[in-house]
């Protein structure tokens, strides 16, 4: 992974893979604490404690189609070499949250990459789904919320190749004020 | 400092869209129109899939072609990724493997448009040794 915009997009799979119907990601910075934090809360069909138990060894997953499941793994490596870690709770009918830390100066950060692509992707892939994005920062905040977005589109579907290109542009000139 | 897009703009844009075509709604009709699953697992993304997807709804947007592209999971065919299905309107879906944008331009020019085969199809019969 080369950013954490494509760590973003990988764990949220998780959750479209669970049956989620809706997915929460919050990225809070704080550079004088040193924080940078990633949430994710989903109400998909959680884990069972012995599955838990296994979700951050590599050589688990849920898969048939093949036998190493890195997703977490990777993750889970790049915040602790980032002198930071990452955290699962889960409960089986009710959801999972998802809880990654690093120490935001630290050099070995990855940096946040193209996050609103992995939106605007992750919303034209599953429209049946909703999604909110919230970044703060010391500048500010950002929510971007697709029942929102559903409700000022209507009829009109969302998946619509021109109407997730304008999304795409809105978020990043969103984000781009307050980072 | 230049104006921000927000909802609102989004709202104009979304009645200047309606005008243009003939509300289309894609989930009603998805057999008719072309559809692109691109496998978006850890194997996808870590080979360049977000690039490659994102290419695929800028383009058709920009090239008029009407479109669905969504996401699939690992399709056990690591080694080839990023892979993408292409399905169009009444033809078996085919599966690409080492798609990078060059080879989806190629895809959309020739087998899209044309309906002309391109290199890079994975055979539906392939199986991998365990």
């Amino acid at each position: 992974m080369r950013d954490l915009s494509e760590h973003i997009m990988d764990i949220i799979q998780n959750s479209v893979r669970a049956n989620a119907s809706f997915v929460e990601l919050e990225i809070f910075e704080d550079v004088k604490k040193d924080i940078y934090k990633l949430i994710f809360i989903d109400n998909g069909c959680g884990m069972s404690p012995e599955v838990l138990a296994n979700v951050c060894d590599p050589f688990y997953t849920s898969r048939t189609t093949r036998k190493v499941g890195l997703g977490i793994s990777l993750l889970k490596q790049n915040a602790e070499q980032a002198g930071g870690g990452l955290d699962i709770w889960s409960e089986e009918g009710k959801g999972t949250r998802l809880e990654v830390n690093f120490s935001h100066s630290n050099i070995d950060r990855p940096v946040l990459g193209n996050i609103a692509e992995t939106m605007m992707l992750l919303v034209g892939a599953n429209p049946e789904m909703d999604f909110i994005y919230k970044h703060t920062t010391s500048e500010g905040e950002y929510v971007f919320d697709t029942r929102e977005i559903k409700e000022v589109l209507e009829e009109v579907a969302l998946n619509d190749p021109n109407i997730l290109v304008y999304l795409k542009e809105m978020i990043n000139e969103n984000i781009n004020t307050i980072i | 400092m230049a104006k921000v897009k927000s909802l609102a703009d989004l709202k104009r844009m979304k009645e200047d869209l309606q005008s243009k075509m003939d509300l289309r709604e894609k989930s009603n009709a998805p057999d008719s129109i072309l559809q692109v699953k691109v496998g978006m697992a850890t194997c996808g993304i870590a080979s360049g899939a977000k690039e490659v997807m994102n290419f695929f709804i800028e383009e058709s947007a920009k090239r008029g072609i009407a479109a669905v592209v969504t996401q699939t999971g690992c399709m056990g065919y690591c080694y080839a990724e990023p892979t993408i299905e292409v399905k169009m309107p009444g033809k078996d879906p085919i599966v690409f493997g080492d798609v990078d944008v060059k080879k989806a331009d190629e895809i959309i020019e020739k087998y899209v448009k044309h309906g002309e085969l391109v290199d890079g199809i994975i055979p539906v019969n392939y199986n991998t040794i365990d």
